[in-house]
């Protein structure tokens, strides 16, 4: 077999953790190739090392047989290796073909830059793979999952060979998810391989060839997709049986928690983004509000939490109006908040795990007394939500949120909010980026929440999740709740047709 | 020697190292440059352990006293007030505001001490601290009000504290001279029992003006660090001004939080301008341009990592820079190399995003 990329015996330490301990990874040419591994096992390291972001303290790479020392990113690129990072790193005022060639313009004579040229080949290369993006359109125009392709188109336009998509999916609607799977498979078709870090297992069987699975920063083995299901897969990178299932009895709903009347609230851009809409959560109940991104449902949310004016309409929370309370009047009624954006609103990164975890309640008793922080009991309450919801970092307690793999960041919220068990938690895409361990504990922790007696409204854009984890399914679209089922007696196919606007139902 | 090595490649000093690095580099540039002029570096050096310890080398060995407490009285008197504008400056850093107005609000500290002092008939006793709280409630009232402006109407503090800079110069020279007994260009002395001056140390300093505005600074110091560490509100102060969206997720009042930042960091200031006045001089002074107090506090909240004990060695950094001049200048070294080191230094921790690539590959390469 010819291997295009080898890694061989990698080894990179942080501090207080081996975050990739004599790792191999061989990469056939022309394959797809997917990296599977927990929270934290060190996939994402180990994709910085073979980019030139990390060097490694032992191990060596070698690029088409050839060992390269990869010194720093530029050098990866003249490799031909090229990356599509978690979080993009695009300049949102410049148009695509300007994002694509920075760094290395054409020119024209006097210096100037030679737009048109560049334009026409990132037309070319766009057309030739089936990306369908508009060279000259603004970045801030367009969908994530057209960023995505400009992303993708920025490496071919380098040229690049070997491409890494670090979770390229997880911030993408299912409809996105096929379209970038269809890319994939042409790309190989085309010569070049690629490198694929995903925690959907139903991904992993679509598209890839073969798949090297890391558990808590060490090589456990590399299988042919063909020839192992999803269980097997999961089970060897978690090491035990999981179950795709999330078990629950019935719900038994009772008193309105969060009743919504005749709600507007306006999008960024001031167009009317909730329009008119009514909703009803009941306590002891899972709610989920059903809908293609960019329908309303983020709007929504955060009105009820308050981060976003309201235009007018009424928000009661166990029958007080809350539309005008601050922020953290609401906290304190009783509202958790999982927040779609972990790094915008969740996590203050340059704080420790520690103060992350008190984000909600570092002004109460015990971890405030008169004024004063009290260190030793935030230290003793983030042990144990460390422990209970296995969130895992190089230094416990005290390592910086940046540092934490991106699961373990969203592992670390959820802990702040499910444990203080609001009356009305709010999770938007609370298992977005999580391992299919951590996504079972969690599933199972809401599940637990709701038969205390809380009520949970959900929002979701994984369809699994919104069938396995609701008992009602609000669908949302254009900012209208068209309709609202029972979760036992509808599909995926149902959902979907409302969620396009294509078929209305009851509300 | 090995250890030594390791612990400056280790990411987690780097706060501390990347200064550091920035102060060798600034004073090897100044060094070079000297040499470049035909001078020699070591005057500068000897200038400054002079100006800063008081050791006067090129005695050695003639018999004549080789210490002078002077100089070293003097020292503190010039790293006083930059220590306060860096806790400034500093302050307002923590929850992500710039504060170029340290100079105003020192100003108008300045003033209001000066002004209560000659005007309100009270005993010393209780005069004095009313004289210090007033300087600190001036400056307090001249960061308020960038700090409300940028709270509600979103004006951007920058602006607003620069004009408030001019506005404090050109007010507080017009009223000083209206104080009763005041020429054109000081008041009349402030009782003694009213101001921070200390015949004891001056006296064990040889007649330096040092004074007891040592004992405000270090409280300012203590202060600072306490409220940032170990406060409830210090905890809000950082969440703002590390991520404000996060703050307002967690039902932070970013907006009145950012404005009690500036109220306490003009407070810092308006000491700062109190020290000066009651301590250093015992007048009040119509100054015919600002001194620039403030614009190297934020070199001293710079290289400070804008941290209490980084504002306080980075005030005595650039105390012996200042210090050292008078005595440069009388051995023939031109003060402004004092200058270029300062901005070396600044213009190194402005780059050290580059300081700490390099540092890496050194790591990296092994
Ligand atoms: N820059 C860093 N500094 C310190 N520790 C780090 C750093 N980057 C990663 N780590 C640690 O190394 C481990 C592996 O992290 P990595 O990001 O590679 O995980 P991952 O497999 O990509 O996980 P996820 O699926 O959650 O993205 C984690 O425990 C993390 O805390
Ligand atoms: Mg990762």
């Amino acid at each position: 077999m010819k291997y295009v990329i080898e890694m061989l015996n990698i080894t990179k330490e942080f501090p207080g953790i081996k975050a990739n301990d004599n790792v191999t990874l061989q990469v056939v040419d022309g394959e797809i190739h997917a990296l599977l591994g927990e929270n934290g096992a060190g996939k994402s390291t180990l994709m910085s090392v073979l980019f030139g972001l990390y060097q490694p303290e032992e191990g060596k790479i070698l690029i088409k047989g050839k060992e390269v020392d990869v010194k720093n990113p530029n050098v990866a690129n003249e490799h031909g290796i090229g990356m599509v990072h978690q979080h993009f790193k695009l300049v949102h005022n410049f148009t695509v073909t300007e994002n694509i060639i920075l760094g290395l313009e054409p020119k024209k004579s006097f210096g100037r830059i030679d737009i048109e040229t560049a334009a026409k080949k990132v037309a070319e290369i766009s057309d030739k793979y089936g990306l369908s993006v508009d060279p000259y359109a603004k970045i801030e125009d367009i969908t994530v999952g057209m960023q995505q392709r400009v992303e993708i188109l920025k490496m071919l336009y380098r040229n690049a060979e070997i491409l890494i998509f670090d979770e390229p999916t997880a911030v993408l609607t299912p409809q996105e998810i096929k379209e970038l799977m269809r890319i994939m498979k042409e790309l190989v078709k085309e010569g070049k391989s690629i490198i694929l870090i995903t925690h959907k297992l139903k991904e992993i069987k679509e598209v890839a060839d073969r798949c090297s699975v890391l558990r808590r920063g060490k090589y456990i083995g590399t299988v042919d997709v063909e020839s192992v299901s999803e269980e097997e897969m999961a089970e060897m990178m978690v090491g035990r049986e999981v179950s795709f299932e999330v078990e629950k009895i019935p719900a038994t709903p009772t008193d309105v928690v969060l009743k919504i009347e005749n709600l507007n609230v306006l999008d960024s851009r001031k167009l009317p983004a909730v329009k008119n809409l009514n909703l009803e959560v009941k306590a002891g109940e899972v709610l989920c509000v059903a809908g293609i991104d960019g329908n309303g449902q983020s709007e929504l949310i955060q009105a009820i939490t308050g981060l976003k004016k309201i235009e007018s309409g009424k928000i009661l929370f166990e029958g007080k109006s809350i539309e005008h309370e601050s922020i953290r009047n609401r906290t304190l009624l009783g509202i958790g908040h999982i927040p779609e954006d972990r790094h915008k609103h969740g996590l203050v990164l340059d704080f420790s795990v520690e103060q992350n975890f008190v984000l909600q309640n570092y002004f109460q008793e015990p971890y405030s007394v008169k004024g004063i922080i009290q260190p030793e009991a935030i230290r003793s309450y983030s042990e144990k939500l460390i422990e209970m919801f296995d969130v895992r970092s190089g230094q416990g307690s005290i390592t910086e949120a940046r540092s934490m793999s991106g699961g373990n960041q969203q592992k670390a919220i959820i802990a702040r909010e499910i444990d203080r068990s609001p009356k009305l938690l709010i999770a938007a895409q609370p298992t977005r980026g999580l391992d299919v361990g951590a996504i079972e504990y969690i599933h199972e922790r809401l599940i637990s929440e709701r038969d205390a007696g809380k009520a949970i409204l959900l929002m979701s854009l994984e369809m699994e999740e919104v069938l396995n984890v609701s008992d009602r399914i609000a669908v949302i679209y254009e900012g209208e709740i068209v309709g609202i089922l029972n979760a036992s007696e509808t599909d995926e196919n149902e959902i979907g047709l409302m969620m396009s606007g294509a078929k209305r139902g009851k509300v | 020697m090995r250890k030594i090595y390791n612990y400056i490649l280790d990411e987690k000093n780097h706060h501390f190292i990347i200064p550091a690095i920035s102060i060798i580099l600034g004073f090897l540039v100044g060094s070079i440059i000297m040499i470049f002029s035909g001078l020699n570096p070591l005057d500068m050096f000897s200038s400054i352990i002079r100006g800063v310890l008081g050791i006067n080398l090129s005695k050695i060995g003639t018999g004549k006293a080789i210490f002078n407490a002077r100089y070293l009285g003097e020292y503190f008197v010039f790293a006083m007030p930059i220590i306060l504008t860096g806790l400034s400056v500093a302050f307002a850093f923590r929850t992500g505001l710039f504060n170029i107005g340290a100079e105003g609000q020192m100003i108008v500290g300045s003033f209001a001490s000066v002004a209560v002092a000659i005007l309100v008939p009270l005993p010393t006793v209780l005069l004095l601290p009313l004289v210090i709280l007033a300087g600190a409630l001036a400056g307090a009232i001249w960061g308020f009000v960038p700090g409300i402006l940028k709270a509600k109407y979103n004006v951007h503090e920058v602006v607003v504290t620069i004009m408030m800079n001019y506005i404090a110069l050109f007010m507080t020279n017009y009223y000083l001279k209206k104080l009763p007994g005041s020429t054109n260009s000081k008041t009349v002395a402030i009782v003694k029992g009213a101001t921070l001056k200390s015949d004891f140390l001056s006296d064990i300093t040889n007649h330096s003006r040092l004074n007891w505005g040592f004992i405000l600074v270090i409280i300012a110091v203590f202060s600072f660090w306490y409220i940032i560490e170990k406060t409830t509100f210090g905890y809000e102060l950082k969440a703002v001004g590390y991520n404000p969206d996060a703050a307002k997720y967690a039902g932070i009042k970013v907006n009145s939080r950012a404005a009690l930042s500036m109220v306490i960091a003009g407070a810092y200031a308006g000491l700062g301008g109190t020290v000066l006045a009651i301590g250093t001089f015992g007048y009040g002074r119509v100054l015919p341009h600002a001194e620039g107090y403030g614009f190297t506090g934020i070199a001293v909240a710079l290289v400070g990592g804008n941290t209490a004990l980084g504002s306080l060695l980075g005030g005595l950094l650039f105390g012996s820079l200042n210090a050292a001049q008078p005595i440069m200048q009388s051995s023939g070294i031109p003060k402004d190399i004092a200058v270029i080191i300062s901005s070396m230094i600044i213009l190194f921790i402005a780059m050290q995003n580059g300081i700490k690539m390099l540092l890496k590959r050194l790591k990296g390469g092994k």
